[in-house]
Protein backbone atom coordinates (compact mmCIF):
# COMPACT_ATOMS: atom_id res chain seq x y z
CA UNK A 1 0.00 0.00 0.00
CA UNK A 2 3.10 2.25 0.67
CA UNK A 3 4.76 1.24 -2.17
CA UNK A 4 1.46 2.38 -4.15
CA UNK A 5 1.11 5.44 -2.44
CA UNK A 6 5.23 6.57 -3.27
CA UNK A 7 5.12 5.54 -6.83
CA UNK A 8 1.63 7.98 -7.20
CA UNK A 9 3.36 10.95 -5.23
CA UNK A 10 5.72 11.12 -8.24
CA UNK A 11 3.05 12.33 -10.45
CA UNK A 12 2.21 15.06 -8.46
CA UNK A 13 4.19 18.53 -6.81
CA UNK A 14 4.82 17.55 -2.92
CA UNK A 15 2.49 20.42 -2.02
CA UNK A 16 -0.05 18.88 -4.54
CA UNK A 17 0.97 15.54 -3.35
CA UNK A 18 0.26 16.86 0.60
CA UNK A 19 -2.55 18.50 -0.28
CA UNK A 20 -4.22 15.43 -1.82
CA UNK A 21 -3.22 13.24 1.34
CA UNK A 22 -5.00 15.91 3.47
CA UNK A 23 -8.13 15.33 1.38
CA UNK A 24 -8.17 11.16 2.09
CA UNK A 25 -7.82 11.89 5.64
CA UNK A 26 -10.39 14.15 5.61
CA UNK A 27 -12.41 11.63 3.84
CA UNK A 28 -11.77 9.14 6.71
CA UNK A 29 -13.16 11.43 9.37
CA UNK A 30 -17.21 10.48 10.46
CA UNK A 31 -18.11 14.44 8.81
CA UNK A 32 -16.05 13.42 4.90
CA UNK A 33 -17.63 10.42 5.17
CA UNK A 34 -20.67 11.32 5.55
CA UNK A 35 -20.09 14.36 3.30
CA UNK A 36 -18.38 12.79 0.37
CA UNK A 37 -21.13 9.57 0.28
CA UNK A 38 -23.50 12.19 0.30
CA UNK A 39 -21.73 14.04 -2.60
CA UNK A 40 -21.64 10.50 -4.53
CA UNK A 41 -25.27 9.64 -3.94
CA UNK A 42 -26.77 12.82 -4.82
CA UNK A 43 -24.89 12.92 -8.01
CA UNK A 44 -25.56 8.97 -8.74
CA UNK A 45 -29.48 9.83 -7.99
CA UNK A 46 -29.52 12.85 -10.27
CA UNK A 47 -27.64 10.77 -13.15
CA UNK A 48 -30.54 8.44 -13.08
CA UNK A 49 -33.66 10.48 -12.68
CA UNK A 50 -32.19 12.24 -15.79
CA UNK A 51 -31.74 9.42 -17.48
CA UNK A 52 -35.14 7.88 -16.17
CA UNK A 53 -36.88 11.40 -17.50
CA UNK A 54 -35.55 11.31 -21.17
CA UNK A 55 -36.30 7.68 -21.32
CA UNK A 56 -39.84 8.52 -20.21
CA UNK A 57 -40.17 11.04 -22.65
CA UNK A 58 -39.34 8.20 -25.43
CA UNK A 59 -41.43 5.48 -23.82
CA UNK A 60 -44.29 8.18 -23.45
CA UNK A 61 -44.04 8.71 -27.42
CA UNK A 62 -43.84 4.95 -28.39
CA UNK A 63 -46.73 3.76 -25.81
CA UNK A 64 -48.94 6.65 -27.13
CA UNK A 65 -48.08 5.23 -30.56
CA UNK A 66 -48.92 1.42 -29.42
CA UNK A 67 -52.13 2.64 -28.20
CA UNK A 68 -53.37 4.61 -31.08
CA UNK A 69 -51.72 1.73 -33.99
CA UNK A 70 -48.89 4.20 -35.15
CA UNK A 71 -44.88 3.58 -35.10
CA UNK A 72 -43.63 6.21 -33.05
CA UNK A 73 -40.38 7.83 -33.14
CA UNK A 74 -38.19 4.19 -34.52
CA UNK A 75 -35.46 5.43 -36.39
CA UNK A 76 -32.24 6.61 -34.59
CA UNK A 77 -30.48 3.40 -33.10
CA UNK A 78 -32.21 0.29 -32.58
CA UNK A 79 -35.69 0.81 -32.68
CA UNK A 80 -35.32 4.64 -31.89
CA UNK A 81 -33.32 4.13 -28.85
CA UNK A 82 -31.32 6.82 -29.77
CA UNK A 83 -34.25 9.87 -30.10
CA UNK A 84 -33.76 11.38 -27.11
CA UNK A 85 -30.30 12.42 -27.43
CA UNK A 86 -31.46 13.45 -30.79
CA UNK A 87 -33.47 15.70 -29.60
CA UNK A 88 -32.06 17.02 -26.83
CA UNK A 89 -29.13 17.89 -29.64
CA UNK A 90 -32.39 19.54 -31.58
CA UNK A 91 -33.41 21.56 -29.02
CA UNK A 92 -30.01 23.37 -27.99
CA UNK A 93 -29.30 24.01 -31.45
CA UNK A 94 -32.99 26.28 -31.52
CA UNK A 95 -32.83 30.22 -31.21
CA UNK A 96 -33.55 30.92 -27.54
CA UNK A 97 -36.93 33.31 -28.29
CA UNK A 98 -37.66 36.08 -25.71
CA UNK A 99 -40.72 37.52 -27.18
CA UNK A 100 -40.73 41.73 -26.30
CA UNK A 101 -43.20 42.54 -24.56
CA UNK A 102 -42.23 39.89 -21.48
CA UNK A 103 -40.51 40.24 -18.42
CA UNK A 104 -36.82 39.20 -19.25
CA UNK A 105 -35.89 38.06 -15.61
CA UNK A 106 -39.38 35.82 -14.73
CA UNK A 107 -39.34 34.40 -17.74
CA UNK A 108 -36.10 33.51 -17.71
CA UNK A 109 -36.67 32.56 -13.83
CA UNK A 110 -39.68 30.18 -14.19
CA UNK A 111 -38.37 27.44 -16.41
CA UNK A 112 -35.48 26.70 -13.34
CA UNK A 113 -38.61 26.89 -11.04
CA UNK A 114 -40.31 24.06 -12.47
CA UNK A 115 -37.15 22.18 -12.61
CA UNK A 116 -35.84 22.85 -9.06
CA UNK A 117 -38.27 20.75 -6.62
CA UNK A 118 -39.24 17.33 -8.35
CA UNK A 119 -34.84 17.35 -8.17
CA UNK A 120 -35.07 18.42 -4.13
CA UNK A 121 -38.17 15.87 -3.24
CA UNK A 122 -35.83 13.32 -4.43
CA UNK A 123 -33.59 14.12 -1.61
CA UNK A 124 -35.70 12.37 1.22
CA UNK A 125 -37.18 9.24 -0.35
CA UNK A 126 -35.32 6.38 0.44
CA UNK A 127 -34.44 4.72 -2.75
CA UNK A 128 -32.79 1.84 -1.28
CA UNK A 129 -31.84 0.15 1.89
CA UNK A 130 -28.31 0.24 2.23
CA UNK A 131 -25.00 -0.42 0.18
CA UNK A 132 -21.73 -1.15 2.09
CA UNK A 133 -23.60 -0.33 5.19
CA UNK A 134 -24.38 3.43 3.66
CA UNK A 135 -28.02 4.39 3.99
CA UNK A 136 -29.60 4.51 0.27
CA UNK A 137 -31.44 8.14 1.24
CA UNK A 138 -29.73 11.51 0.41
CA UNK A 139 -31.33 13.37 3.69
CA UNK A 140 -33.50 10.82 6.33
CA UNK A 141 -35.04 13.92 8.13
CA UNK A 142 -38.19 13.06 10.49
CA UNK A 143 -40.48 15.16 8.58
CA UNK A 144 -39.75 13.49 5.16
CA UNK A 145 -42.92 13.04 4.49
CA UNK A 146 -44.69 16.43 4.89
CA UNK A 147 -41.65 17.99 3.46
CA UNK A 148 -42.75 16.63 0.09
CA UNK A 149 -45.76 18.30 0.83
CA UNK A 150 -44.33 21.57 1.17
CA UNK A 151 -41.57 21.12 -1.83
CA UNK A 152 -44.17 20.20 -3.90
CA UNK A 153 -46.52 22.94 -2.92
CA UNK A 154 -43.94 25.35 -3.93
CA UNK A 155 -43.45 24.34 -7.58
CA UNK A 156 -46.79 25.78 -8.86
CA UNK A 157 -44.76 29.14 -8.77
CA UNK A 158 -42.77 28.40 -11.45
CA UNK A 159 -45.60 27.73 -13.87
CA UNK A 160 -47.14 31.09 -12.61
CA UNK A 161 -44.81 32.77 -12.95
CA UNK A 162 -44.08 31.58 -16.84
CA UNK A 163 -47.56 32.03 -17.24
CA UNK A 164 -47.46 36.22 -16.48
CA UNK A 165 -43.68 36.94 -17.78
CA UNK A 166 -45.03 35.49 -21.14
CA UNK A 167 -47.49 38.60 -21.39
CA UNK A 168 -49.66 36.95 -23.57
CA UNK A 169 -53.28 35.73 -23.07
CA UNK A 170 -53.14 32.13 -23.33
CA UNK A 171 -49.93 31.18 -20.96
CA UNK A 172 -51.73 33.91 -18.34
CA UNK A 173 -55.12 31.47 -18.48
CA UNK A 174 -52.62 28.59 -18.13
CA UNK A 175 -51.21 29.87 -15.17
CA UNK A 176 -54.41 30.96 -13.39
CA UNK A 177 -55.34 27.55 -13.94
CA UNK A 178 -52.65 25.64 -12.53
CA UNK A 179 -53.30 28.27 -9.48
CA UNK A 180 -56.61 27.25 -8.26
CA UNK A 181 -55.84 23.63 -9.48
CA UNK A 182 -53.25 23.45 -7.43
CA UNK A 183 -55.00 24.90 -4.20
CA UNK A 184 -57.64 22.78 -4.46
CA UNK A 185 -55.73 19.62 -5.02
CA UNK A 186 -53.17 20.33 -2.21
CA UNK A 187 -55.43 19.62 0.46
CA UNK A 188 -56.81 16.81 -0.32
CA UNK A 189 -52.97 15.65 -1.30
CA UNK A 190 -52.43 16.00 2.26
CA UNK A 191 -55.15 15.23 4.08
CA UNK A 192 -55.46 12.09 2.30
CA UNK A 193 -51.99 10.76 3.58
CA UNK A 194 -52.87 11.36 7.46
CA UNK A 195 -54.15 7.84 7.57
CA UNK A 196 -50.42 6.52 6.75
CA UNK A 197 -48.77 8.54 9.33
CA UNK A 198 -51.45 7.35 12.00
CA UNK A 199 -50.87 3.89 11.07
CA UNK A 200 -47.00 4.08 11.29
CA UNK A 201 -46.99 6.68 13.50
CA UNK A 202 -43.81 8.79 12.12
CA UNK A 203 -43.61 11.29 9.19
CA UNK A 204 -40.06 9.59 8.59
CA UNK A 205 -40.22 8.65 5.22
CA UNK A 206 -37.64 5.84 5.94
CA UNK A 207 -39.55 4.46 9.28
CA UNK A 208 -42.97 4.04 6.41
CA UNK A 209 -40.50 2.07 4.65
CA UNK A 210 -39.52 -0.07 7.33
CA UNK A 211 -43.08 -0.49 8.84
CA UNK A 212 -44.12 -1.85 5.45
CA UNK A 213 -40.89 -4.09 5.52
CA UNK A 214 -42.36 -5.95 8.69
CA UNK A 215 -46.03 -5.61 8.24
CA UNK A 216 -46.21 -6.00 4.15
CA UNK A 217 -47.21 -3.45 1.92
CA UNK A 218 -49.67 -0.34 3.01
CA UNK A 219 -52.37 -1.35 -0.40
CA UNK A 220 -51.92 -4.74 0.13
CA UNK A 221 -50.68 -5.60 3.66
CA UNK A 222 -50.37 -9.62 3.45
CA UNK A 223 -46.51 -9.99 3.06
CA UNK A 224 -45.18 -10.14 6.73
CA UNK A 225 -41.83 -10.78 7.40
CA UNK A 226 -42.74 -14.19 8.57
CA UNK A 227 -41.97 -15.34 4.93
CA UNK A 228 -38.93 -16.09 3.64
CA UNK A 229 -36.92 -18.93 1.04
CA UNK A 230 -37.33 -21.76 3.66
CA UNK A 231 -40.73 -21.23 4.56
CA UNK A 232 -42.07 -21.55 0.92
CA UNK A 233 -40.38 -25.14 1.09
CA UNK A 234 -42.43 -26.15 3.56
CA UNK A 235 -45.95 -24.82 2.48
CA UNK A 236 -47.65 -25.94 5.98
CA UNK A 237 -45.05 -23.65 7.91
CA UNK A 238 -45.67 -20.68 4.86
CA UNK A 239 -49.08 -20.71 5.39
CA UNK A 240 -48.76 -20.42 9.30
CA UNK A 241 -46.69 -17.67 8.75
CA UNK A 242 -49.07 -16.04 6.45
CA UNK A 243 -51.78 -15.95 9.04
CA UNK A 244 -50.06 -15.02 11.83
CA UNK A 245 -48.98 -12.13 10.09
CA UNK A 246 -52.31 -11.09 9.18
CA UNK A 247 -54.27 -9.69 12.14
CA UNK A 248 -57.99 -8.38 11.95
CA UNK A 249 -56.61 -5.02 12.52
CA UNK A 250 -54.28 -4.77 9.34
CA UNK A 251 -57.44 -6.05 7.30
CA UNK A 252 -59.49 -3.34 8.51
CA UNK A 253 -56.80 -0.72 8.16
CA UNK A 254 -56.86 -2.37 4.50
CA UNK A 255 -59.63 -0.25 3.70
CA UNK A 256 -58.93 3.26 4.58
CA UNK A 257 -55.24 2.65 3.39
CA UNK A 258 -56.66 1.51 -0.25
CA UNK A 259 -59.07 4.75 -0.26
CA UNK A 260 -56.34 7.26 1.03
CA UNK A 261 -53.87 5.82 -1.79
CA UNK A 262 -56.80 6.17 -4.21
CA UNK A 263 -57.04 9.63 -3.07
CA UNK A 264 -53.70 10.62 -3.27
CA UNK A 265 -52.89 8.74 -6.85
CA UNK A 266 -55.80 10.86 -8.50
CA UNK A 267 -54.28 14.14 -7.18
CA UNK A 268 -51.22 13.18 -8.15
CA UNK A 269 -52.01 13.28 -11.69
CA UNK A 270 -53.22 16.82 -11.05
CA UNK A 271 -50.35 18.18 -9.03
CA UNK A 272 -48.30 17.06 -12.11
CA UNK A 273 -50.56 18.34 -14.83
CA UNK A 274 -51.00 15.25 -16.19
CA UNK A 275 -53.98 14.49 -18.58
CA UNK A 276 -57.24 13.74 -17.50
CA UNK A 277 -56.30 17.06 -15.37
CA UNK A 278 -53.92 18.43 -17.66
CA UNK A 279 -56.01 21.62 -18.11
CA UNK A 280 -53.45 24.66 -17.41
CA UNK A 281 -51.68 23.40 -20.82
CA UNK A 282 -54.40 22.02 -22.80
CA UNK A 283 -53.25 22.11 -26.34
CA UNK A 284 -56.84 22.65 -27.79
CA UNK A 285 -57.86 25.76 -25.83
CA UNK A 286 -54.42 27.02 -24.60
CA UNK A 287 -52.08 25.85 -27.69
CA UNK A 288 -49.92 24.88 -24.95
CA UNK A 289 -50.60 26.49 -22.03
CA UNK A 290 -47.95 28.18 -19.48
CA UNK A 291 -45.16 27.52 -22.14
CA UNK A 292 -46.69 28.97 -25.28
CA UNK A 293 -44.80 31.76 -25.97
CA UNK A 294 -40.68 29.16 -25.02
CA UNK A 295 -38.43 27.61 -27.27
CA UNK A 296 -34.96 25.96 -27.17
CA UNK A 297 -34.26 25.55 -23.59
CA UNK A 298 -36.40 26.97 -22.11
CA UNK A 299 -39.48 25.07 -23.64
CA UNK A 300 -37.08 21.57 -22.73
CA UNK A 301 -37.12 22.80 -19.17
CA UNK A 302 -40.51 22.53 -18.94
CA UNK A 303 -41.20 19.15 -20.64
CA UNK A 304 -38.09 17.76 -18.70
CA UNK A 305 -39.50 19.28 -14.83
CA UNK A 306 -43.14 18.16 -15.94
CA UNK A 307 -41.41 14.37 -16.39
CA UNK A 308 -39.19 14.83 -13.37
CA UNK A 309 -42.60 15.93 -11.24
CA UNK A 310 -43.71 13.04 -12.63
CA UNK A 311 -41.23 10.27 -11.28
CA UNK A 312 -40.66 12.28 -8.05
CA UNK A 313 -44.54 11.90 -7.84
CA UNK A 314 -44.01 8.10 -8.67
CA UNK A 315 -41.12 7.24 -5.90
CA UNK A 316 -43.69 9.26 -3.57
CA UNK A 317 -46.25 7.03 -4.37
CA UNK A 318 -43.94 3.99 -4.34
CA UNK A 319 -42.67 5.13 -0.39
CA UNK A 320 -45.93 5.58 0.86
CA UNK A 321 -48.05 2.86 -0.55
CA UNK A 322 -45.88 0.25 -2.43
CA UNK A 323 -43.50 -0.70 0.46
CA UNK A 324 -40.21 1.59 -1.31
CA UNK A 325 -37.61 -0.81 -2.31
CA UNK A 326 -38.94 -3.76 -0.40
CA UNK A 327 -40.47 -6.71 -1.95
CA UNK A 328 -41.35 -10.06 -0.40
CA UNK A 329 -38.69 -12.58 -0.08
CA UNK A 330 -36.04 -10.53 -0.54
CA UNK A 331 -33.58 -9.31 2.25
CA UNK A 332 -32.39 -6.09 2.76
CA UNK A 333 -29.07 -4.40 2.56
CA UNK A 334 -27.61 -5.64 5.40
CA UNK A 335 -27.03 -9.20 4.13
CA UNK A 336 -24.43 -7.91 0.90
CA UNK A 337 -24.26 -5.57 -1.35
CA UNK A 338 -25.62 -7.86 -3.86
CA UNK A 339 -29.36 -7.63 -2.02
CA UNK A 340 -28.57 -3.86 -1.41
CA UNK A 341 -28.38 -3.59 -5.33
CA UNK A 342 -31.73 -5.53 -5.95
CA UNK A 343 -33.01 -3.28 -3.35
CA UNK A 344 -32.56 -0.30 -5.64
CA UNK A 345 -33.17 -1.69 -8.76
CA UNK A 346 -36.63 -3.24 -6.94
CA UNK A 347 -37.54 0.62 -6.03
CA UNK A 348 -37.14 1.80 -9.41
CA UNK A 349 -38.69 -1.11 -11.22
CA UNK A 350 -41.72 -0.04 -9.21
CA UNK A 351 -41.19 3.54 -10.60
CA UNK A 352 -41.08 2.76 -13.71
CA UNK A 353 -44.29 0.43 -13.95
CA UNK A 354 -46.05 3.20 -12.39
CA UNK A 355 -44.69 5.52 -14.57
CA UNK A 356 -46.45 3.58 -17.58
CA UNK A 357 -49.28 3.69 -15.77
CA UNK A 358 -49.45 7.58 -15.80
CA UNK A 359 -48.79 7.26 -19.74
CA UNK A 360 -51.02 4.36 -20.42
CA UNK A 361 -53.78 6.80 -18.51
CA UNK A 362 -53.12 10.15 -20.48
CA UNK A 363 -53.81 8.17 -23.62
CA UNK A 364 -56.80 6.59 -22.40
CA UNK A 365 -58.92 9.01 -20.61
CA UNK A 366 -60.30 12.47 -22.36
CA UNK A 367 -59.50 16.01 -20.55
CA UNK A 368 -62.12 16.72 -17.50
CA UNK A 369 -63.78 20.23 -17.73
CA UNK A 370 -62.93 22.89 -15.65
CA UNK A 371 -65.86 22.80 -13.41
CA UNK A 372 -65.84 18.88 -13.25
CA UNK A 373 -62.04 19.20 -11.99
CA UNK A 374 -63.08 21.54 -9.54
CA UNK A 375 -65.85 19.85 -8.07
CA UNK A 376 -63.95 16.31 -8.28
CA UNK A 377 -61.63 18.28 -5.93
CA UNK A 378 -63.82 20.22 -3.46
CA UNK A 379 -67.13 18.00 -3.15
CA UNK A 380 -65.70 14.47 -3.58
CA UNK A 381 -61.94 13.88 -3.02
CA UNK A 382 -61.57 16.57 0.15
CA UNK A 383 -64.55 15.02 2.25
CA UNK A 384 -63.50 11.54 1.33
CA UNK A 385 -60.22 12.35 2.78
CA UNK A 386 -61.38 13.71 6.11
CA UNK A 387 -64.18 10.72 6.74
CA UNK A 388 -60.98 8.79 6.02
CA UNK A 389 -59.07 10.48 8.53
CA UNK A 390 -61.66 9.81 10.99
CA UNK A 391 -62.42 5.86 9.75
CA UNK A 392 -58.84 5.23 10.31
CA UNK A 393 -58.70 7.11 13.70
CA UNK A 394 -62.00 5.09 14.97
CA UNK A 395 -60.28 1.31 14.03
CA UNK A 396 -57.31 2.32 15.21
CA UNK A 397 -59.00 3.07 18.51
CA UNK A 398 -61.22 -0.07 19.04
CA UNK A 399 -59.45 -2.92 17.17
CA UNK A 400 -56.23 -3.43 19.28
CA UNK B 1 -34.15 37.37 4.68
CA UNK B 2 -33.87 41.81 5.27
CA UNK B 3 -32.86 42.29 1.26
CA UNK B 4 -36.51 40.33 0.48
CA UNK B 5 -38.21 41.93 2.89
CA UNK B 6 -37.12 45.32 1.54
CA UNK B 7 -37.67 44.29 -1.49
CA UNK B 8 -41.49 43.48 -0.07
CA UNK B 9 -41.54 47.48 -0.12
CA UNK B 10 -39.18 48.83 -2.37
CA UNK B 11 -40.68 46.66 -6.10
CA UNK B 12 -43.02 48.80 -8.05
CA UNK B 13 -44.79 45.63 -9.91
CA UNK B 14 -47.27 43.85 -7.04
CA UNK B 15 -46.17 40.21 -8.62
CA UNK B 16 -42.24 40.98 -7.92
CA UNK B 17 -43.60 42.34 -4.58
CA UNK B 18 -45.50 39.18 -3.81
CA UNK B 19 -42.47 36.82 -5.18
CA UNK B 20 -39.78 38.75 -2.57
CA UNK B 21 -42.42 38.24 0.25
CA UNK B 22 -42.51 34.40 -0.60
CA UNK B 23 -38.42 34.09 -0.77
CA UNK B 24 -38.21 35.88 2.63
CA UNK B 25 -40.45 33.30 4.03
CA UNK B 26 -38.40 30.51 2.49
CA UNK B 27 -35.26 32.54 4.35
CA UNK B 28 -37.49 32.22 7.41
CA UNK B 29 -37.94 28.86 7.12
CA UNK B 30 -33.99 28.50 6.93
CA UNK B 31 -33.99 30.00 10.22
CA UNK B 32 -35.78 27.44 11.81
CA UNK B 33 -33.97 24.94 10.27
CA UNK B 34 -30.72 26.41 11.76
CA UNK B 35 -32.26 26.18 14.74
CA UNK B 36 -33.06 22.11 14.57
CA UNK B 37 -36.91 23.08 14.42
CA UNK B 38 -37.30 21.04 10.70
CA UNK B 39 -40.94 20.83 12.31
CA UNK B 40 -41.79 24.62 12.58
CA UNK B 41 -39.88 25.15 9.09
CA UNK B 42 -41.38 23.10 6.97
CA UNK B 43 -45.14 23.98 7.95
CA UNK B 44 -43.93 27.52 7.78
CA UNK B 45 -42.99 26.84 3.52
CA UNK B 46 -46.25 24.73 2.98
CA UNK B 47 -48.44 26.95 4.89
CA UNK B 48 -47.42 30.65 4.42
CA UNK B 49 -45.39 30.17 1.35
CA UNK B 50 -47.18 27.29 -0.56
CA UNK B 51 -50.88 28.05 -0.01
CA UNK B 52 -51.59 31.28 1.20
CA UNK B 53 -48.96 33.17 -1.04
CA UNK B 54 -50.30 30.99 -4.02
CA UNK B 55 -53.68 32.40 -3.19
CA UNK B 56 -52.08 35.90 -3.02
CA UNK B 57 -50.95 35.81 -6.13
CA UNK B 58 -53.55 34.40 -7.86
CA UNK B 59 -55.96 37.21 -6.67
CA UNK B 60 -53.03 39.77 -7.77
CA UNK B 61 -53.23 38.59 -11.12
CA UNK B 62 -56.95 38.10 -11.52
CA UNK B 63 -57.01 42.14 -10.90
CA UNK B 64 -54.58 42.68 -13.35
CA UNK B 65 -53.02 45.28 -10.95
CA UNK B 66 -50.85 47.70 -12.72
CA UNK B 67 -47.27 48.64 -11.27
CA UNK B 68 -47.02 51.60 -9.19
CA UNK B 69 -46.40 54.84 -10.26
CA UNK B 70 -42.85 56.10 -9.16
CA UNK B 71 -43.39 59.11 -7.09
CA UNK B 72 -40.89 61.59 -6.05
CA UNK B 73 -38.91 60.89 -3.01
CA UNK B 74 -39.54 63.84 -1.05
CA UNK B 75 -36.13 64.48 1.06
CA UNK B 76 -37.73 65.63 4.42
CA UNK B 77 -39.71 62.55 4.78
CA UNK B 78 -37.08 60.58 3.80
CA UNK B 79 -35.45 61.51 6.62
CA UNK B 80 -38.22 61.56 8.96
CA UNK B 81 -38.83 58.14 8.91
CA UNK B 82 -35.07 57.29 9.10
CA UNK B 83 -34.59 58.87 12.58
CA UNK B 84 -38.11 57.42 13.79
CA UNK B 85 -36.29 54.12 12.47
CA UNK B 86 -33.37 54.71 14.54
CA UNK B 87 -34.86 55.98 17.80
CA UNK B 88 -36.77 52.27 17.64
CA UNK B 89 -33.61 50.22 17.33
CA UNK B 90 -31.82 52.24 20.23
CA UNK B 91 -34.82 51.72 22.53
CA UNK B 92 -35.38 48.33 21.34
CA UNK B 93 -31.65 47.51 22.36
CA UNK B 94 -31.09 49.62 25.12
CA UNK B 95 -34.22 47.32 26.69
CA UNK B 96 -32.60 44.28 25.11
CA UNK B 97 -29.57 44.80 26.77
CA UNK B 98 -30.75 45.98 30.56
CA UNK B 99 -33.03 42.87 30.47
CA UNK B 100 -30.92 40.40 32.61
CA UNK B 101 -32.02 37.35 30.57
CA UNK B 102 -29.79 38.66 27.03
CA UNK B 103 -26.88 39.50 28.74
CA UNK B 104 -25.64 36.09 29.87
CA UNK B 105 -25.23 33.60 27.00
CA UNK B 106 -28.09 31.60 26.44
CA UNK B 107 -27.79 27.66 27.86
CA UNK B 108 -27.29 24.75 24.93
CA UNK B 109 -29.89 22.95 23.78
CA UNK B 110 -31.60 20.24 25.75
CA UNK B 111 -31.51 17.07 23.91
CA UNK B 112 -35.01 16.50 23.59
CA UNK B 113 -37.33 13.39 24.69
CA UNK B 114 -38.85 12.68 21.76
CA UNK B 115 -38.55 13.92 18.09
CA UNK B 116 -39.77 17.28 17.35
CA UNK B 117 -43.43 16.72 15.78
CA UNK B 118 -44.12 14.34 18.72
CA UNK B 119 -43.18 17.53 21.40
CA UNK B 120 -45.44 19.86 19.42
CA UNK B 121 -48.10 17.43 19.72
CA UNK B 122 -47.38 17.15 23.14
CA UNK B 123 -47.49 20.37 23.83
CA UNK B 124 -50.11 21.58 21.67
CA UNK B 125 -53.05 18.87 22.78
CA UNK B 126 -51.72 18.34 26.50
CA UNK B 127 -50.36 22.18 27.91
CA UNK B 128 -52.12 23.72 25.36
CA UNK B 129 -55.75 22.20 24.49
CA UNK B 130 -58.45 24.63 25.72
CA UNK B 131 -56.59 27.48 23.72
CA UNK B 132 -56.09 25.36 20.35
CA UNK B 133 -59.73 24.49 21.02
CA UNK B 134 -60.75 27.78 21.00
CA UNK B 135 -58.59 29.04 18.11
CA UNK B 136 -60.62 26.12 15.99
CA UNK B 137 -64.17 27.30 16.73
CA UNK B 138 -62.90 31.13 15.71
CA UNK B 139 -61.28 30.21 12.65
CA UNK B 140 -64.57 28.29 11.81
CA UNK B 141 -66.64 31.41 12.93
CA UNK B 142 -64.70 33.36 10.42
CA UNK B 143 -64.86 30.89 8.33
CA UNK B 144 -68.83 30.55 7.89
CA UNK B 145 -68.92 34.82 8.14
CA UNK B 146 -67.05 34.73 5.07
CA UNK B 147 -69.40 32.65 3.32
CA UNK B 148 -71.97 34.48 4.75
CA UNK B 149 -70.84 37.70 3.30
CA UNK B 150 -69.92 36.79 -0.30
CA UNK B 151 -73.48 35.48 -0.41
CA UNK B 152 -74.61 38.74 0.51
CA UNK B 153 -72.80 40.26 -2.11
CA UNK B 154 -73.67 37.97 -5.19
CA UNK B 155 -77.55 38.77 -4.35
Amino acid sequence: MDDLSNFISHFFSPAAWSFLKAIGEACMTPLGFLIWTTLLKSAILLGIILGLVSYTVYAERRVSALIQDRLGPNRVGWQGLLQPIADAAKLLFKENFTPKNANYFYFRLAPKLVMIPPILVMGVIPFGSSLFGVPMTIASINVGAIYVLAISSISVYGIVLAGWASNSKYPFLGGIRSTSQMISYELSLALSIVPVFMVVGSLNLNTIVQYQVEYGWMIAPFWPQGMSWDSLLHPTAAWQAILAGIKLRHLLLWIPLIISFFIFFVSMFAETNRLPFDLPEAEQELIGGYHTEYSSMGFALFFLGEYTAMIAGASVITTLFLGGWSFPLIPDGSHGWFWGLVNIAVFFAKIIALLFIFIWVRWTLPRFRYDQLMKLGWYFFFELAVVNIFLTALILTYSK
Amino acid sequence: MIGFGAGVVVLRNPVACALSLVASFLALAALFVTLDAYFIAIIQVLVTAGAVMVLFLFIIMLLNLQAEVRRRVKLGAMLGGGLVVLCFVELLSDTLSSSPLFSQPLPPLAEPLHSDVTMIGLTLFHSFNLPFQIIGVLLLVATVGVVLLSRQTLK
